[in-house]
């Protein structure tokens, strides 16, 4: 008997023209407006179990005992695991393999999962898990992220210290020097709070035994590979056993490359011999998954009257909570894009990942250098104000240009000049004036339910700058897999495309599409459903699938076209004269054969930071996008409303441009949450706000209007000289937004979100 | 709960996208786990199961409802509408095909609520109904500009923030004619 739930992913058709470079639709948009594209959350298969988490409540706390009797004997539960019911390895880890896999006798985070129900109904598995006696000895948690990497007095997390890593980068003159030279010297603190990627689709996902002692995941992840490398030795089994279908992803942003319900629904599975499906709620949610590392930044920026920095200082403290996950990366890209893309003579960062009780945090769109953005945009105004520039000015004189080296000695290559970027987003046209005599309530700040008839409103203009990596960075061999087949059905060339990269809603079926219609001529392109038949494709992140899997893809159908003109000539004694032509003749010179090629695309080899020095040419490829908020603040009542946003982004080459118009929206709007309302609040390592009522996130009247400006400086070495384009607009949006609102309000504001009381003054 | 216990059942019937539905379920099933895990229609979304979201947006009776926070035994009767209904047998609503050509989401995940509650918007301004933004209250229809739309849509939270083409999409479908 095999087992396939409904609900499962399918093959989308894309029989439509369009290759790379037009707005093409994307081939699984009808699923997505009529309801039948399937989630992991929609996944079904009758006689299915229900697994629920049982999770601490305490931050910290040693395990003394563990009582499952009572749960078990609960009608209706089929199963209740502990730590001991771990089949094989008991702990995963992104980086670091730091995380068991249920709790082993001691808890480091609120709502760690330490046990584990299987039932026939969820509220029968929820009742029974609580009914599981768990005798905690509560510990006092070490939520200090500073004490706990510096105060050799502090507790550790680990055994082996509560540092996951510091990297400094140390470039040009001594800073202690071209401080003694400097006219105007400027420092502060900031502060980023905890980001949540919130994305709509709560983990969930189904295991289905397998009659070979394996099991079948259906989950949504944003790598299966990594999900499989993980997976398996927990569950004791070889690596084929495990066999992997990606669900539909309900949103990723990060929040997915970590493991969330993988192990245990499949454990629940290999118990119980029966599937079960596991669903997160919001709630459980929150706990589920890693968050945007919170950080403490201290910068200090010195320059000469004229209006050149001359030095640049930085220590960055990434709290990563009770688990590595992807820390030490984050402390990478902090480390080596601390000072942003400027020219500054002399830099010294340190930036360290330090472990906590506080929840634990990894990947969310930009990771690490989001933070260090809002920090060092935040010095350039401050610095700009200090020396009586106009901010915008003083960004160009000190832009690093192509040819001229960022903090590690990396030299920018092949992209827009930032100078020219910032020129062309100021030139862009202004929002009509505020008319402060007739002014409509609507237009205001918290509209018509204000107090107030807007006495207190200003406008305010901002600017922020942001530089972000794409792909895989520090020596990483990061690469991408596809399989393209092309066979002749109906009388019509057709091309399958099969890779395991996930679609979490970028478009990436879309562009895979593209490109095999582009490469191969051909109008009919089938998409596969991803899953681990077929080699890794990495991680949808990094803004890096466009380049690694769409890199895959393309060569992948230069082999095909390869092997289709040599049949060509083959069977009809002469080469094609064109592309056109060998598809043209395709069907009487394929037959029934098939042409069916796997291609790894791997990107040029990058290096690993000097530990001392951190210099390195670390990167793959490097993207800045600039952006100018426009906002309306009642300061009376510390209300604010974004009026508009305009963004300047190089990407390369525009592959898609409606699917890129909705990347710069999308991950404008993230950082407008994170300038504005979203944090994850949380007091003596407990999560004060887990629901969408205590964490906000933009509605569709946060979002303002976009001014956007695509440029297209190619980079040689990328396919189709593409640049990747997810992430940059998360980051600069962040200071742009927070830039005007310390314009219209004269206040400091060294902290996101900014606040109602921070404006208003009553925090 | 211990099962059988306190448990009340209550036969339950609908009218859901056009078809007759009797269900025996609990009566505290919500509409949406019956429409979601009693008929199979998965296409409406639990997102919070708190009201917060909007990805669980259904018109019961021509109206947006969170289904999320209806109870289904309260709603004996109704005509409830799902995203699986809203098309016309092969022709898409002109809300789905102005989804699709403005590319008016990306996961999609929020897409059945924010459809249906577009549905309900444009019945809502033909109808007259003002908003919190509505300028004449007196008027007979409500003209769906950008700020009309805006703050109706306010409930259905897009984290993809694919809002610049939620916007465009219903303003061309409420411009009537077929969205291309």
């Amino acid at each position: 008997m095999t087992m396939t739930p409904a609900k499962v992913p399918r093959e989308l058709d894309s029989p439509l023209d369009g290759g790379v470079g037009e707005s093409r639709r994307r081939p699984d948009g009808t699923l997505k407006v009529t309801g039948e594209f399937a989630y992991s959350s929609d996944l079904w298969l009758e006689g299915m179990l229900w697994g629920v988490t049982l999770r601490s409540p305490h931050p910290r706390a040693r395990i003394r005992s563990i009582d499952v009797s009572e749960a078990l004997a609960h009608p209706g539960v089929e199963a209740v695991l502990t730590h001991e019911d771990v089949p094989g390895f008991k702990f995963y880890g992104l980086e670091h393999k730091d995380q068991p896999v249920l709790a082993i006798d001691q808890v480091r985070y609120q709502g760690e999962p330490v046990a584990l129900v299987a039932a026939d109904h969820p509220e029968v598995a929820r009742r029974a898990a609580a009914k599981i006696k768990v005798d905690y000895e509560v510990l006092t948690p070490i939520t200090d992220a500073r004490r706990a990497a510096f105060d050799p007095d502090c507790e550790k997390v680990h055994e082996d210290g509560n540092v996951v890593r510091h990297q400094p980068v140390i470039f040009g003159g001594d800073v202690a020097e071209a401080r003694a030279g400097a006219d105007v010297i400027v420092s502060e603190t900031f502060e980023v709070g905890i980001q949540d990627q919130a994305f709509l689709g709560p983990e969930s996902g189904l295991a289905v035994p397998g009659e070979d002692g394996g099991v079948d995941l259906y989950v949504a992840t944003q790598w299966m590979h990594s999900d499989l490398w993980q997976i398996a030795p927990c569950l004791g089994l070889p690596e084929e056993k495990v066999r992997m279908t990606m669900a539909g992803v309900g949103g990723a942003f990060g929040g997915r490359e970590d493991l969330s319900m993988q192990i245990h629904a499949a454990m629940l599975a290999m118990r119980t011999g029966k599937p079960v499906k596991i669903v997160y709620n919001r709630e459980e949610s929150f706990f589920g998954h890693v968050h945007r590392h919170p950080a403490r930044m201290r910068y200090e920026y010195g320059a000469t009257r004229d209006g050149k920095l001359v030095f640049a200082e930085a220590e960055i403290i990434l709290d990563g909570g009770a688990y590595a996950s992807s820390t030490p990366n984050v402390v990478g890209n902090a480390a080596s894009l601390g000072v942003g893309p400027y020219k500054i003579p002399s830099i010294r960062v340190d930036a360290y990942g330090v472990y906590t009780n506080n929840p634990p945090c990894g990947a969310m769109r930009g990771f690490g250098a989001v933070q260090a953005c809002f920090a060092y945009e935040s010095m350039m105004d401050r610095m700009a104000a200090a020396l009586g520039l106009d901010p915008v000015t003083f960004r160009q004189i000190n832009a690093a240009h192509p040819g001229d080296a960022l903090a590690t000695g990396q030299v920018l290559e092949h992209m827009a000049p930032l100078a020219e970027m910032l020129g062309r987003l100021k030139a862009m046209p202004m929002p009509p004036e505020r008319d402060a005599a007739g002014h409509d309530l609507r237009e205001l700040p918290g509209g018509v339910s204000n107090t107030t008839h807007g006495e207190g409103v200003r406008r305010g203009v901002g600017y922020g700058v942001g530089i972000k990596n794409i792909c895989f960075s520090e020596g990483f061999d990061d690469y991408s897999t596809a399989r393209v087949r092309l066979s002749i059905i109906g009388g019509e060339p057709t091309v399958l495309v099969h890779t395991s990269a996930a679609e979490v809603g970028q478009g990436l079926v879309t562009l895979k599409a593209q490109i095999a219609r582009s490469e191969l001529g051909v109008r009919r392109v089938t998409i596969a459903p991803a899953d681990n038949q077929v080699g890794s494709a990495g991680s949808s992140s990094a803004s890096r699938q466009s380049y690694m899997t769409g890199g895959a893809v393309k060569v992948a159908c230069e082999a095909v076209r390869e092997r289709m003109f040599k049949l060509f000539e083959e069977r009809l004694g002469r080469p094609p004269a064109s592309l056109a032509e060998a598809v043209e003749h395709l069907p009487e010179v394929l037959g029934d054969e098939v042409i069916d090629e796997t291609r790894e695309f791997h990107h040029h080899r990058t290096e690993r930071m000097d530990p001392v020095t951190g210099q390195a040419n670390s990167h793959t490829q490097l993207a800045i996008c600039v952006h100018r908020a426009v906002v309306d603040v009642d300061v009376e009542l510390g209300l604010v409303k974004v009026v508009e946003l305009a963004a300047v982004q190089d990407v390369g080459k525009i592959m898609n441009p409606l699917s890129l118009e909705g990347q710069i929206h999308g991950g404008t709007a993230q950082g407008l949450g994170l300038a504005l309302m979203e944090e994850i609040v949380v007091a003596d390592g407990k999560v004060r706000n887990p629901s969408f009522t205590d964490y906000l996130i933009p509605t569709i009247l946060d979002m303002p209007p976009m001014r956007l400006d695509i440029l297209e400086y190619a980079d040689p070495r990328a396919p189709y000289g593409l640049r990747g384009a997810g992430e940059p607009p998360t980051l600069s949006s962040t200071p742009a937004i927070v830039a005007a609102i310390r314009d219209a309000s004269g206040l400091a504001l060294t902290r996101v979100p900014v606040r109602p009381e921070h404006i208003a003054g009553s925090s | 709960m211990e099962r059988g216990e306190t448990a009340v059942r209550a036969e339950i019937a609908l009218r859901v996208n056009g078809e007759e539905r009797r269900v025996v379920a609990d009566t505290r099933t919500s509409l949406l786990d019956l429409l979601r895990e009693r008929l199979g229609l998965t296409g409406s979304k639990k997102g919070c199961d708190h009201g917060q979201c909007g990805a669980c947006t259904v018109l019961v009776d021509g109206r947006r409802v969170n289904a999320c926070l209806a109870l289904a035994v309260a709603h004996q009767g109704a005509d409830v509408v799902t995203v699986e209904g809203l098309a016309d047998g092969d022709e898409p609503h002109p809300l789905q095909r102005a989804f699709v050509e403005n590319d008016a989401f990306q996961c999609g995940y929020c897409t059945p609520g924010q459809l249906c509650s577009a549905v309900g918007v444009l019945a809502e301004a033909a109808r007259g109904w003002p908003s919190h933004v509505t300028a004449d209250l007196a008027a007979d229809g409500v003209e769906l500009d950008e700020a009309e739309i805006r703050e109706r849509m306010s409930g259905n939270i897009c984290r993809c923030g694919a809002y610049p083409g939620i916007v465009a999409a219903i303003r061309e479908a409420a411009g009537g004619g077929t969205a291309r």
